[in-house]
C-alpha cells in the first residue's frame, strides 16, 4: 500500500491552503473530506471576509497569521483566479468615550503590521459611506481589508492542489488514526488512517478537520482542547441593494465576537450577521426568529435603512472555537501529527499563512521539503457569464453555444458553466450553487432546479432521483415514474 | 327535512347552494346563481363526480409526460381506482390535444384525452 | 442593429395573446422571446382544469388553453417565435439584448411588451426558522417536478399557504400517492378560490389549520417535520398552542411576485411594494412604447383575466406604433 508522505483530515480552507502549499514540494500528499463534497463544512456558511488583522492580541497567532494571510490572499486569488476586492472596513465609534477603544484597536494593529491605518471622522464618513448612521462620530479605517467568495476559494485552492498532485477524497470521513510502528521519531513511523473510503497510511498527518478537530486529536491520545461551537446567524440581501456599504462596516468589538457585521460580498449581496450563540449541537444549523432579530435591531444601529423585506437567504454557520487563539502545533505525544484546530475568525484570512507555517512545522519535524522543478502555480478562471461585459459574452457563445443557453436566469447562469462546474469536482446542487450562483438567486432555483436535475444526471450518470442537495441523505426528490 | 349545505365548484364563483332533502330525496335547491349549480348540487347529493386531471407516460418523445384529462367527470369514489389504472398507460407517438388516449375510461362513459398539444413548430424565425 | 416593430418578451398567456392582438390591430413584423423550449409559460405545467370558462366559455386545463393561443400565434406569418431566449439586457430606448444557445443578438425595438409573469415568494423571503434540508419546495417547483419531469418530491406533505397553487398541488400530491398531512394558513381564512377548497381539501379530508404559521422546519439532511403554532390576528405565536407534524415535504405557496427586473434595469418608474412598473393608464408604463401586460402588471386570479388584459396591451402597442408613423 502506498505510503503518503502527508495526509490532510479536512477539505475547507485551512485543509485546501495545506494542499496547495504542500503541493508546491515532491511530496505524495492526500486530503480526506468527510462531506460529499470540499467547503461543505464550516468553509461554506464563512462571510467571505478577508480581515486587514485588527482585533487580535499583538503576539497571537490569529494576529501574526492574519496579517500575513492578508497579503498573501492577494497574491494567491490572481494566481488561482479566484476574485478578491479590497473593500476597506470600518469600526465604527458613536460614542466620545468610545474614541480612546478605536485609538487601542488602531496602536495593536499597527504591532501586528496592519498597514494604512487610519481614524476618520464624520466628514470622511458621511462622503465615503453614506448610509451609515449619521449618529456615528468616528472609524478606523482599515483599508487593506477585502472580501472573496470563501468555498470558491476552497474549490481554486483543491483544484489548483490537484493539478499538482494532491489527491482527494471525499465521503472519507476519518474513523481512526492508528500508529503502526513506534520509533517515536516523527515521520519514522507510519499512521493508519481508518476512514469511509478504506484505510490508508502516511508519515505524517494534518488536522484540519473544522468542528471535528477536537475528536480528531483524540484519535492520537491528544484530548487537551475541545471543540466548543459557536453559531452565527447571518442574512443575505437583495442584490439591488448593492449599494448599502461601501466597506465592510464593524461596531466596536464586545465580549468574543466583532459583533453584527454589515458585510458587501463578493457576489454583490449585502449580508449582516453573524450573532454568536454557544452550543453543543455540531450538526445543528438551524436558524432562528430571535437570531434574525438580534441581527436586524444590531445592524440597524450601522445601517439605520436596513429591512427585512430585502432578506432573499439566511443560514447559520458554525464557528470551530477552541480557547482564544489558533491551535497549530506538532504534538510530541503523537509524533508526526499536527494539529491546525480551532481555526475560527480570521480563519479564512489566515489560511496561505497558516499553510506556511504548518509546512515549516512539518519541516522542522523531520518532513523534507524539497521544490518540484514544475508548479502549476496558475489556474485559468471560470466563465461566469454574470462577470462579463457583453461583448466578451459575444465572442463566447460563438466559439460554444452552451453558454449562450441561460439556465438560471435569476443570476445568468448557462448550461456550459453548470457542464463546467460539473467538470470540475460538483456532484450535489449545493455543489454547483456554490460554484456558479445558480439556485442563489431571487427565485432560489424555483425556475432552475429541474434543468440543473438534468444535466447533473446525464453528465454524472445518475438517475434523477439521486440526485441531492449535498450528499446522501438529501435527495431531492423521493420517487419518479416509470414504465414497468 | 334535512338541509346540505355545499359550494358549487363549476366555476371560480363558488355559490354557497342549499339543498333541502326529504326522505333522501333533494326537494329544493337555493343559492345558485345560474342552473349549472342546481344540477351539480343534485350530482353532488347523489353521485359526486370529478374530471380528472392527471399525466400519463410517454415513450420516444420530446416529453417525458403527457397531460390527459376525462372528458367528463367521474365518480369521485373512483379517482384513486382511475389514477391506478392510468399509471398503467404508456404513449409511444405524439399526439394532438383532444385525442383519445382511453375510449370509456374504466366503463365511465368518460375518455381520457391528451390536453397537451405536441405538434409545435420550436423557434420559427423569419 | 436589427431593428423591429415590436418586440413581446414572454412567450405564456400575456404574450401570446398581446400577439394576437397586435397582429389584429395591424402590427406586420412582431417578435416573441421565450426563454423556455416552447411556448405556453407556466400553463405548460398547470394540468388541472379551470381555465377558459371566462374567454373561450369552456372549461380548459392549462395546456389546452395554451394551445389556443400556440396555434392562432403559429399561424400568423408575421409573427416571429424565438425560443429558449433569455433577455439579458434592457435600455430605456428600447434596445434589449439576448442569449439563445450560439447566439446573441441586440435588438431594437418600436414598440415593447413586457409579458415576464411571476416568480413564487420562497421560504427564504419568509424567514421560517429551522434547518435548511432538502425538501422544501417553492409549490410551483413541485408541480414542475409532478407534471413536466415525473419525480414525486415526497411522500409526506405539509404546505404552508392556502393560495390556489397550494391547494391544487394537495389534490395533487393526493392522487399520485402521498399524504398531505396539513396545510398552514396564516390568515383566518383561505386565498384561494372556493371550488378549489371542496376539490382539493374537502374531497380528501385534507387538514387546513387557519391562523396558523410554521414555528420551525427541523431535519437535518432532508425534512423530518415541522414545527406549527397558532397566532393571533397579528400574527403573533400564541404561547403553549404548539404542535409538531413529520412531515418529509414542505410546500411553500405564500404568493407571487412579478417579474419586473428587466424594466427596473431599463430605468423605469416602480412601485416598490408591489414590484410592478408605476402605469398612469392600463398597461403603459413610464415609458411611451414600452407596455406590460399579465402576472408582470397585476398577480391575476385566472388566465382569463391574463388574456383580457394583454388583449388591451397588444391593442395599445399597435395604436403607439401607429402613431409613431
Amino acid at each position: 500500500m502506498k505510503i503518503y508522505d502527508a495526509a490532510i483530515i479536512g477539505g475547507g480552507v485551512t485543509g485546501g491552503a495545506i494542499a496547495r502549499e504542500l503541493s508546491h514540494y515532491k511530496l505524495d500528499i492526500a486530503l480526506f473530506e468527510k462531506e460529499e463534497e470540499l467547503a461543505f463544512g464550516v468553509s461554506k456558511s464563512n462571510s467571505g471576509i478577508i480581515h486587514p488583522g485588527t482585533q487580535n492580541p499583538p503576539d497571537s497567532l490569529k494576529g501574526r497569521l492574519s496579517v500575513l494571510g492578508n497579503a498573501l490572499t492577494r497574491k494567491i486569488s490572481r494566481e488561482l483566479g479566484v476574485d478578491f476586492k479590497e473593500v476597506g472596513a470600518l469600526i465604527v465609534a458613536f460614542k466620545d468615550e468610545d474614541l480612546p477603544v478605536l485609538s487601542r484597536l488602531k496602536s495593536e494593529a499597527e504591532i501586528l503590521g496592519v498597514p494604512r491605518l487610519k481614524i476618520v471622522k464624520r466628514g470622511w464618513l458621511r462622503k465615503n459611506e453614506p448610509n451609515l448612521n449619521r449618529e456615528a462620530i468616528a472609524a478606523l479605517y482599515a483599508p487593506s481589508a477585502g472580501i472573496i467568495s470563501p468555498y470558491r476559494l476552497v474549490y481554486d485552492l483543491c483544484e489548483n492542489a490537484k493539478r499538482n498532485g494532491v489527491e482527494f477524497y471525499t465521503c472519507a470521513k476519518v474513523r481512526n488514526v492508528t500508529r503502526l510502528d513506534f520509533s517515536g521519531i516523527p515521520g519514522k513511523s507510519t499512521l493508519e488512517i481508518g476512514t469511509a473510503k478504506g484505510i490508508f497510511k502516511a508519515r505524517y498527518v494534518i488536522n484540519a478537520a473544522g468542528l471535528f478537530a477536537d475528536e480528531v486529536s483524540a484519535m492520537v491520545g491528544v484530548s487537551d482542547f475541545k471543540i466548543q461551537p459557536r453559531k452565527g446567524d447571518e442574512f443575505l440581501l437583495d442584490k439591488k441593494k448593492e449599494h448599502l456599504a461601501n466597506h465592510v462596516l464593524f461596531p466596536l468589538p464586545s465580549g468574543e465576537s466583532k459583533g453584527v457585521l454589515v458585510i458587501k460580498t463578493s457576489d454583490g449581496n449585502p449580508m449582516i450577521g453573524p450573532t454568536a450563540h454557544e452550543t453543543d449541537d455540531k450538526d445543528d444549523l438551524s436558524t432562528s426568529d430571535e437570531g434574525l432579530r438580534e441581527v436586524f435591531s444590531s445592524a440597524k444601529k450601522l445601517v439605520p435603512t436596513l429591512s427585512e423585506n430585502d432578506i432573499i437567504a439566511y443560514f447559520a454557520g458554525l464557528r470551530p472555537a477552541s480557547g482564544h487563539d489558533f491551535i497549530i502545533r506538532h504534538e510530541e505525544a503523537a509524533p508526526g501529527f499536527v494539529n491546525v484546530a480551532g481555526i475560527q475568525s480570521p480563519g479564512l484570512t489566515a489560511a496561505p499563512a497558516i499553510a506556511l507555517m504548518a509546512a515549516r512545522l512539518l519541516k522542522r519535524n523531520g518532513l523534507r521539503l524539497r521544490r518540484k522543478f514544475i508548479f502549476h502555480r496558475h489556474r485559468r478562471k471560470e466563465v461566469h457569464l454574470f462577470e462579463m461585459p457583453m461583448s466578451k459574452t459575444a465572442k463566447l457563445i460563438e466559439k460554444d453555444p452552451g453558454y449562450g443557453d441561460i439556465v438560471c436566469r435569476c443570476e445568468m447562469v448557462s448550461a456550459k458553466e453548470i457542464e463546467d462546474a460539473i467538470a470540475r469536482g460538483a456532484t450535489t446542487l449545493d455543489g454547483i450553487k456554490f460554484r456558479t450562483r445558480a439556485q442563489a438567486g431571487r427565485c432560489h432555483g424555483g425556475f432552475c432546479t429541474t434543468r440543473i436535475m438534468r444535466i447533473l444526471a446525464q453528465k454524472k450518470k445518475l438517475q434523477l432521483t439521486g440526485i441531492t442537495k449535498r450528499g446522501r441523505g438529501s435527495e431531492i426528490v423521493k420517487s419518479q415514474r416509470k414504465g414497468d | 327535512m334535512i338541509k346540505k349545505s355545499l359550494i358549487c365548484i363549476e366555476c371560480p364563483v363558488g355559490c354557497h347552494i342549499t339543498v333541502c332533502m326529504e326522505k333522501n330525496r333533494a326537494v329544493k335547491i337555493t343559492g345558485n346563481k345560474c342552473p349549472k349549480g342546481e344540477k351539480y348540487a343534485l350530482s353532488e347529493i347523489q353521485n359526486p363526480v370529478r374530471v380528472l386531471t392527471t399525466s400519463v407516460l410517454a415513450e420516444g418523445m420530446p416529453f417525458k409526460l403527457v397531460p390527459v384529462k376525462t372528458d367528463s367527470p367521474i365518480p369521485k369514489a373512483r379517482l384513486i381506482e382511475a389514477m391506478r389504472e392510468v399509471k398503467k398507460i404508456k404513449l409511444d407517438r405524439p399526439m394532438h390535444v383532444g385525442d383519445v388516449v382511453v375510449p370509456n375510461f374504466l366503463g365511465t362513459n368518460a375518455n381520457l384525452v391528451v390536453t397537451r398539444e405536441f405538434f409545435q413548430r420550436g423557434t420559427h424565425t423569419k | 442593429m436589427i431593428e423591429r416593430d415590436l418586440v413581446i418578451v414572454g412567450g405564456g398567456p400575456a404574450g401570446m395573446t398581446a400577439a394576437v392582438a397586435a397582429r389584429e390591430n395591424g402590427v406586420g413584423d412582431i417578435l416573441i422571446l421565450e426563454r423556455d423550449q416552447y411556448l405556453g409559460g407556466i400553463l405548460n405545467q398547470c394540468i388541472h382544469t379551470g381555465f377558459g370558462l371566462k374567454y373561450f366559455k369552456e372549461i380548459l386545463t392549462g395546456p389546452e388553453y395554451a394551445a389556443r393561443f400556440i396555434e392562432k400565434v403559429e399561424n400568423i406569418p408575421e409573427v416571429e417565435v424565438s425560443l429558449r431566449s433569455f433577455v439579458v439586457d434592457l435600455k430605456s430606448d428600447k434596445t434589449l439584448t439576448f442569449l439563445r444557445p450560439g447566439v446573441l443578438k441586440k435588438v431594437k425595438a418600436k414598440a415593447l411588451i413586457m409579458a415576464t409573469g411571476c416568480r413564487e415568494r420562497t421560504r427564504e423571503m419568509v424567514h421560517i426558522s429551522g434547518t435548511r434540508p432538502a425538501g422544501v419546495f417553492p409549490a410551483g417547483l413541485a408541480q414542475k417536478l409532478i407534471n413536466i419531469e415525473g419525480l414525486i418530491p415526497g411522500r409526506e406533505v405539509v404546505i404552508v399557504g392556502s393560495g390556489d397553487i397550494g391547494l391544487i398541488m394537495a389534490r395533487r400530491f393526493t392522487l399520485e400517492g402521498a399524504k398531505v398531512k396539513g396545510i398552514v394558513e396564516i390568515e383566518a381564512s383561505s386565498r384561494g378560490l372556493v371550488r378549489n377548497i371542496v376539490q382539493c381539501v374537502e374531497d380528501f379530508d385534507i387538514p387546513l389549520y387557519f391562523r396558523h404559521k410554521i414555528a420551525k422546519i427541523y431535519g437535518k439532511n432532508r425534512v423530518e417535520g415541522l414545527e406549527v403554532v397558532k397566532v393571533d390576528e397579528k400574527f403573533n405565536e400564541i404561547e403553549g398552542l404548539k404542535f409538531r407534524i413529520t412531515c418529509d415535504t414542505v410546500l411553500i405557496s405564500v404568493g407571487l411576485i412579478p417579474e419586473n427586473e428587466l424594466i427596473e434595469m431599463a430605468g423605469l418608474e416602480m412601485d416598490k411594494k408591489t414590484n410592478t412598473p408605476v402605469s398612469k393608464e392600463l398597461n403603459k408604463t413610464s415609458i411611451p412604447g414600452i407596455f406590460v401586460c399579465g402576472n408582470a402588471l397585476k398577480v391575476y386570479d385566472i388566465v382569463d383575466s391574463v388574456s383580457h388584459d394583454s388583449l388591451i396591451a397588444g391593442r395599445m402597442a399597435a395604436e403607439y406604433l401607429k402613431g409613431l408613423k
